[in-house]
Formats: C-alpha cells, structure tokens, sequence
C-alpha cells in the first residue's frame, strides 16, 4: 500500500521539482470549486486533527468558515513539543510544500486571508528554507493576492516560539503570536469564533492539514479504504528508543504496534514496555505489543494516540527512572495557570525523584494515584490533564518494580543503587 | 431552562455559569481566584464540580448552563478534588496565619474552614523568599502567594498600569514587576488594588500603626489627625457594620481615646480645594489657559499621569490634594496659631488610599525638612489601630471634630465618591459666577460607579462640559482623547481607583462594587443630611481666608497649598 504523505525518498525539493510531480494541480483544481464543497469532502473523509485530542476536521472548518469577519486566520501548528515526536519536523523539511499546498487549500475552505505557520522554536533551521519557499510561491503567484486567478488572497506568515511546550496547545500558541507568554485560554469561546486577534481561526496541526490535500486529490471514498473503519487514513509514527531503525514511518490505521515494530522499524529485542504518544501517552507493558493502532483500540484503555510517537524501552531501562525524567519534564514545561498542574507536578516528580533513592514509603503511589487523578479531571488545559497518563499505567504494570526501589535496589542499576532484585 | 443540581430541579436562564445557578439554587460552591468584578481565570480550579455527561470536573466559575444539565457540586468525587487542590495550594503557601496581615479576612483560611480540611497529606514545598518592601506604600510577601492572579488582573484590566505580571513558569511562576525588580523601578502608581483583590496576605500596605502609637506617647510632640471624607462610610466594616454605615462622629471619640491630641476632618481642606481649584479653573477659562483642567487629589492618578502622560501635566491642576493642603496648614497656620515648633507637630492622615503614603514622602510636600504630613494610615490601618488599643467603634459615643478644621461641609464629603469633586466644584463655581442660588444642587450625572460620566451644566453664558472618570484604565482613554484633540471638555474628576475613594487601595477587604455602591449610597446620605453643602458657604473655610489666605489663588495660598509636578517616565 502507497503512502499518503510522505515518501522515504522526499528530500527538500525545489519550486520547480514539486511542479514537475504534479505539485498545486490539486490546488488549481480545488480553487474552482465552492468551498462548502472542500468542507464536505473533508467530513466525508472521516479526517480527525492529530495533534492529540483527535477532534473531527471537518466539523471545526465547518465552525470557521460559518463564522462572519472581516478576517479569519489559518494556524498550522507546527510546534511539536511532545517528546519523541519527530513528524512534523520530517513533513516540514523533506517536503514544506505540500504542507504550503494543503494551508492554502485550507484556508480557502474556511476563507481565511492570513495564515502562520507556527514553528517549533528548536527548529530554527527549518527557518530559511521555508522562508524562501514562501517567497518563491509568492511570485510564482500561489500566495498573495488573487491566487491562480482565483479571485482568492492568502498569505503565509512564519512565526516560532521558543520552545515552551505548552505553546502546542492551540490556544496558548495563540497567545505566543499575539506576543504573549503561552497560558491557555478559557474555553469557550472557542478559536473557530474568538481565536486569533479574537477573530474566526482555524488551529491545524501539520500532519492533520497534510492529509487535506490527498483527501481532496484521492477523493474521500478512496482516501477511506486506508485505515480502519473508525480512524480514517494513515498515521505518521515517530519512534525511537530500542528498536532496530529509528524513524517516522506512515501506515495505516488498525496496523499492530507489533507490526509497526517488527515490519516497519527491524524490530527490537528485550522489550519492557512502549510508551505510546509521547511523555502524555500511556505505558503498555510488552504483553500488550499486539495492540492495534487506532482511535477506537486506545480508546477502550481510556487514552489515545496522542501525537504519534512511540517510545520503545528494552530491559535496560529502569521504570521509576523513566518516569522521574517525564515528572520533571512536565514540571519545567507546565505554565503554571492551574493549581493541579502546577503544583501536581511538583509533588509527582519530587516524590519520584525521591523514591528512586530509596526515600520514601507505599502510600507515596496512592498519593501519586490521587495527585494524579485530580489532574486528570481538574487541570485547566490538556497538559495538566494527560501529563500523569505514562505514570497511571506504568503504575497498573509496574508498582513492584518502582516499590522496590524502597529496599533500595533497582533491576537496572541506573538509580542510586546497585544492580538487584528479580527482574 | 432548566437544569438539575444535586438532585434538585433549578430554573435558570441561559448564559449563567454553573456558579451562578448554584447562588441561585442557595447552593455554596466554594471559590478562591473568582472575583465578582473580575473576568473569570478558573486558574485554582477549588470550583470544580461534577456534570454528566462530561468526561472531567468543570469549573463551575467558567462552564455555562445547559438545558437539562445534571451538576453535583459535592459528591465524593468533587469533594476529593477540592480537597486535594486545596491541600496542594495549602503546601506551597506561608501558613504563618496567626501574624499575617491578612488573618481573620483571608479567603484561603476561610475556605480550608469551609471545606473541613484539618489536615494536609502533601509536604511543605514551600521555598520562603524574602519580604519585598522597597517603597512607602505596598509590601510583597511572595511566600503567601497562591498565584490565583487577581492582582495581576486589577493591574493589568481594571487600572491598566501593567506594573505587575505573570512571570516564569511552572512551579516558578510568580506575579510581580518585570524581572523581579521592586515596584520603585517600574511604573506603579501605588494604587494598592492589588491588595484589595488578593485574597491571602501576599500584598499589604507599609504599616504605620505602631510610628503613631509611638508618636503619641511621645510628651514632645502634638499629634493631630485628619480623616478623609471616604473612611467614615467604610471603616465600620471592620467592626461588623454594614458597608455604607456612616460612623463619622465615633471616629472623633476613638482618636481622642487613643491619644490623639486634635481630631480634625479632611472635609475641610476638600472644601478649600474646591475653592482653590474652582478659582484656578475660572482663571483657566478667562484667560484662555490649558483646559480641560484636570483634578489633582487622587495620588495614584498623579503618579499615574507622571509616569505615563507627563506631556499632560500642565492640564493638571495644581491644587495639592486634600491630604496635603491639610498638612501644610496644620504645620504653619495651626502650629503659629498655638505656638508648637513644626517639627514637633506630628500629622497623622487617616486615607482610604496606599499612594498617600507614597505622597506623604513626596520631596514638595516638606517644607525645611520637616513633612507636612508625617503619616499617612490606610483605613484598615484605622480599624486595627482602635482594636489593638481596646476599643470597640460601636461602642463609642459621638463627638464633634475640633476646631479650626472641623467644621466641613457635604460638598467635602462627597470627594470620597467618583463625581463628588465635580458636584462640589459645579455647586460653588455656579453660585461665584452666577451669583445665583443653584436650585438643584444634586449633580447625579456625575454620580455612582461607572466609568466614563458626562455632564453639561450653564453657567452663565457659558455651558461647562465636564467629565468624570474612575479607575486608570478610564483616565488612560480620556488622556488619549485629550492627546487626540477629542476631548471636548473644560473640566474633569479623574479618580485612581473604581468608584474613587470609597474604592481605594487602603479601604477594608472585601472591597467589591457590591461593596462599593453601598460606600456611595452612605456618602450621599450623609451629604443630605449636612447643614451646609456647598465649600463657599463654609464659615470656617472663609475665617481661614480672612485671618490667614487673603483669598483662593492669592500668593500666599498659592505658597503654601500648591505644587508642581514631573516628568517620572520610566
């Protein structure tokens, strides 16, 4: 089965190069027609964002392009903060102008005049080329004013922030444009009506607006028969840790995170656990490798596929260690608006922290359950909210590996202690 | 539309927040970064509550009402919540209650109260950081903070001053001026709105309690006080009145008991300023001077006007506040007319207002290095002074005010509300003009809580255009109509804080525009019921004028109750 967005073989191409592969033909095409026309078909494709939260695509262009204003906006949120994923990063370099390609067609869809491309501040270098594309696209005619004769204005403006993860929530991303630190908003209103400068804004992550233009290229029924019935289309997967070839691969939706890995990555060897989505996804023990890569499957454990990126940890890996550095990742990266979020935090990588040297007792994981259970369901904004997912399963499957740290051993020797206990 | 709350059926409109209907349905959910008059954050989540139908808690203080919604606002699982939160704020929080400022009025206490928490199963994370009190007026104890971000929203929405933000992140998010410099450095006005609103004892005003006692057990030195006009509709509050309950005759007798060896009023110079200031603006319009003239009594709109729009000082009046007028002539009229040094006199303002103090320490306000006003008390420094020596302002018998700056009138009294300076100004600038009786003497144009006000009065020939404005996000928008050239106007109040006085930083907490409206329903009823209402009638006012001023603007008044002001942009 052919990939839909990405190619291993893409590379940076040139204006020129994109052309000769057909590149803007869908976006001649599409400019003729109506753009409810656009939004159906998008709806019809079943797509859902793949930022995270997995919300349907079609419905939130419906929401902008409803919307009266004298101007609406485009985001495409290229921030990519969840650790462990790589995506967006590889969509951007190999290949910004499909990326560009499915912005503009977007943003036709819900009339928007002005978009911004969002861009992680780590990857600085994705800077210059992307400038430069933008600027070659503006004399060639496909951004500015009336674009391919269309009658059609849009215009592309890259921004970046400088590295807060919570900035990748759509709201505090806007906050970032408008100059701002990235808190959250209160929501509603939501960005479809109130968004950026409190105007109609459509928030799309890269890879989600990527999959805009094989949709209106294949055609809704085609771009279905990938994928399972409830999750439409294909996933990129960003995964690392012990497999055989790191990378980001595409495949389709209902493939077996052990297919993934044994087809897809070489495989790996001595796996202990794989952490699905990210520091905000949950654990699964090896046993569950046979899990299928969908909405529906992660469902049912309560969680999702977050961002896509998968983590894979062989035996050397201590888990109370692992969860330790993700509690003070989240400690650094929370912003400090909510008290859950801030303080949970605080408590949950100081308690880790402190296990993993032996300090500590057994009621310490019923106060990290119930910290993290009111995070869950009273943090203001979705970091805070999925932050202690890892730490919730790896406490389902691993609570005797983390309490025997508190006889001082540890099965892998990285924490304080020496190498002991069954593994 | 209706909605089921804890298993009872509500009926509400639609666009209310859970909040709301649970008020309605005499249901308490408890808040803690809520604020009536301030937009909702939902940042301490303390009002979670349970909606079916809805995979987490939603804070009640944001979500709106649905037909048919079914909310528990204190089932286990809500009451688990709320109890954790609270305990994780409780572990990051100064619980050094007993010698806070704020104990007895902290919303943290009441609410651990509330909610039945007697104990807390997370450690103490709290890192105690040093006490920030660099200037006259507002102290910061950073260690009390529970970053609910109230002050940062007054500062920034209610005031538009800006001095105080968010900073960092994370568990090293902080409110507080721009790279944790002291307020000094930035642009604060000292408005001390950021007290008002805080719920804990993070933010207080520099205390003076203790300077006076000991002043007053000082043989050498003859105290005097004077109470400003706002303070006696508001300090009952502290002694469990209702807000609005005027006590103004108690207060002579509490001073005297404490120690005090004059009570006076700070009515009496309100009254001198309107002659001061309604002369200099009848001087303005004859001879085609700088208008609109603005007015110059609220301290925190002088440092305001200072440090932001000093290109508009010369439309300031250059009247000194009452506060100051009074000080000045306490230590030169008074101190010649009872034979004590300067020096030994002490002057003891009692202000519903932190920037007065920051005004006190102003280098024009000292004349040969003595202060013309050697303290400068908030309100809540009043109530706490008279508890701490034993007394109970209920209790207490009603006295006059002494003589010579006791006698005032209800054109003094109304400066402690937004509109009043205007009111009384019209009500003497008509009759001096005109040298008619004005027949409506009730200016209600200009009263209550809103934030822009206009009127138009004749005078004369001439129809003065006027305006009045509370609060410094709206004395921002009429300083740019004024840069624009759109200000068409001759005269305007400009009060610091919402409400003006009756809302200032100084007065006791809570203070809510609830609150507010019955502070200005007690100024107002007072003023009905004063003898004299009008600053040109006041007998003493004119004595003083005759034995000691010459007349309003004269060079010796102008000597002694006029300033000049500066370029402070930072």
């Amino acid at each position: 089965m052919s990939n839909l967005l990405f190619e291993r073989s893409d590379t940076l191409l040139s204006f020129d190069d994109y052309q000769q592969a057909d590149g803007f033909k869908v976006l001649q095409c599409v400019l003729k027609k109506p753009p409810l026309e656009i939004i159906d078909e998008i709806k019809a494709s079943n797509l859902v964002g793949r930022g995270g939260a997995g919300f349907p695509v079609g419905i939130k262009m419906s929401s902008v392009q409803r919307m009266e204003s004298d101007i609406k906006y485009l985001v495409c949120n290229a921030d990519e903060g969840e650790p462990g994923t790589f995506k967006d990063r590889e969509l951007l370099s190999r290949n910004p102008l499909k990326v560009i390609e499915s912005m503009i067609i977007s943003a036709y869809a819900i009339g928007a005049s002005k978009g911004y491309l969002y861009v992680r501040g780590e990857y600085a270098y994705l800077k210059a080329p992307i400038l430069e594309a933008l600027e070659v696209l503006r004399g060639e005619g496909y951004l500015g004013k009336n674009i391919c004769d269309s009658g059609f204005d849009f215009d592309i403006e890259y921004r970046s922030g400088i590295g807060a993860y919570i900035c990748g929530e759509e709201t505090a991303l806007i906050e970032s444009i408008e100059g701002r630190s990235g808190d959250p908003r209160n929501k509603p209103p939501y960005t479809a009506e109130v968004g950026l400068w409190g105007k109609p804004t459509l928030v799309n992550n890269v890879e989600t607006l990527a999959n805009i233009l094989p949709i209106m290229d294949l055609g809704a029924e085609v771009y279905k028969t990938y994928g399972t019935e409830k999750s439409a289309g294909t996933k990129l997967f960003s995964v690392s840790g012990s497999v055989i070839n790191k990378g980001v691969y595409e495949v389709p939706f209902g493939t077996t995170l052990r297919q993934l890995i044994d087809e897809e990555c070489g495989g790996a060897e001595h796996i202990k656990f794989i952490q699905v989505g990210g520091s905000s996804g949950i654990i699964l023990p090896e046993s569950m490798i046979d899990i299928e890569l969908s909405y529906e499957a992660f469902s049912e454990l309560d969680a999702g596929l977050g961002s896509g990126a998968i983590y894979v940890a062989d035996e050397s890996v201590c888990v109370l260690d692992y969860l330790k550095v993700t509690a003070a990742f989240f400690k650094h990266e929370s912003c400090g608006k909510c008290t859950p979020c801030r303080e949970g935090n605080r408590h949950i990588e100081r308690i880790l922290r402190n296990l993993s040297q032996g300090i500590g007792s057994k009621e310490d994981i019923d106060t990290l359950q119930r910290t993290s259970l009111v995070m869950k369901e009273a943090s203001f904004c979705g970091l805070g909210q999925t932050a202690t997912s890892g730490l919730v399963s790896a406490l389902k499957y691993f609570e005797d590996e983390i309490l025997l740290h508190l006889e001082e051993k540890c099965h892998t020797g990285v924490c304080s202690f020496p190498k002991g206990g069954d593994q | 539309m209706k909605i089921t709350m804890n298993n009872t059926e509500v009926v509400v409109t639609e666009n209310m927040t859970i909040l709301d209907a649970a008020k309605l349905a005499k249901v308490k959910i408890p808040t803690l970064c809520y604020h009536p008059d301030l937009e909702v954050k939902a940042n301490c989540r303390v009002c979670v509550v349970e909606v079916e139908g809805m995979r987490n808690l939603q804070a009640a203080c944001l979500t709106k009402v649905s037909e048919g919604m079914v909310i528990y606002t204190n089932n286990k699982r809500v009451r688990e919540s709320r109890r954790i939160i609270v305990e994780l704020i409780l572990a990051n929080h100064d619980q050094t209650c007993t010698t806070c400022h704020s104990n007895g009025v902290c919303e943290l206490q009441q609410l651990t109260e509330d909610l039945n928490i007697k104990e807390n199963r997370y450690d103490h994370v709290l890192e105690q950081e040093e006490i920030m009190m660099g200037n006259p007026s507002v102290v910061r104890d950073m260690s009390k903070c529970i970053k609910c971000g109230r002050c940062v929203q007054v500062c920034n929405d209610v005031q538009k001053v800006g001095a105080i933000y968010n900073i960092g992140r994370s568990t090293e998010m902080r409110m507080g001026p721009a790279y944790d410099y002291d307020l000094t450095k930035v642009s604060c006005t000292y408005c001390g709105q950021c007290i008002n609103v805080c719920p804990v004892g993070a933010i207080y005003e520099k205390s003076d309690v203790v300077s006076v006692l000991n002043a007053i057990e000082d043989p050498t030195k003859h105290v005097v006080a004077q109470i400003a006009p706002s303070i006696r509709v508001s300090v009952g509050e502290m002694f469990g009145l209702e807000p609005g309950t005027a006590v103004t005759y108690k207060l002579p007798s509490a001073l005297r008991k404490i120690g005090f060896d004059r009570v006076f009023d700070t009515d009496f110079t309100a009254d001198l300023t309107i002659l001061e200031e309604g002369t200099e603006l009848l001087g303005r319009l004859e001879n085609n001077g700088v208008l609109p003239m603005l007015t110059s009594c609220s301290p925190g709109w002088i440092n305001y006007i200072e440090q932001f729009y000093p290109e508009l000082i010369p439309h300031l009046s250059s009247c000194k506040s009452p506060q100051q007028m009074f000080g000045t002539l306490a230590k030169t009229y008074y101190a010649e007319k009872i034979g004590v040094e300067p020096k030994d006199m002490v002057v003891v303002s009692f202000m519903p207002c932190t920037a007065k103090k920051f005004e006190a320490k102003r280098e024009e306000m000292y004349r040969e290095g003595v202060a013309d006003v050697d303290f400068a008390l908030t309100t809540r420094e009043l109530g706490e002074m008279i508890k701490m020596q034993g007394y109970n302002l209920v209790d207490l018998e009603e006295e006059p005010f002494d003589e010579p700056f006791g006698i005032t009138t209800g054109a003094g009294l109304i400066f402690g509300a937004s509109g009043g300076v205007m009111e009384a100004a019209l009500r003497t600038v008509y009759e001096v003009v005109t040298g008619e009786e004005l027949e409506n003497i009730n200016l209600t144009a200009v009263r209550g809580l809103e934030g822009v006000k206009e009127a138009a009065v004749m005078v004369g020939d001439l129809e003065v255009k006027v305006a009045v404005t509370n609060s410094l996000k709206n004395a921002k928008m009429v300083l740019e109509k004024i840069k624009n050239g759109e200000a068409d106007y001759h005269f305007i109040e400009i009060m610091c804080c919402p409400g003006g006085c009756i809302g200032g930083g100084g007065q006791p907490r809570p203070t809510t525009n609830e609150i507010r409206i019955k502070r200005i329903e007690g100024i107002y009823t007072a003023d009905q019921k004063m003898t004299l209402r009008k600053s040109h009638k006041n007998p003493a006012v004119l004595k003083l004028y005759e034995d000691f001023l010459e007349k309003p603007n004269s060079h010796k008044a102008h000597e002694l109750l006029h300033t000049k002001y500066f370029d402070r942009k930072n």
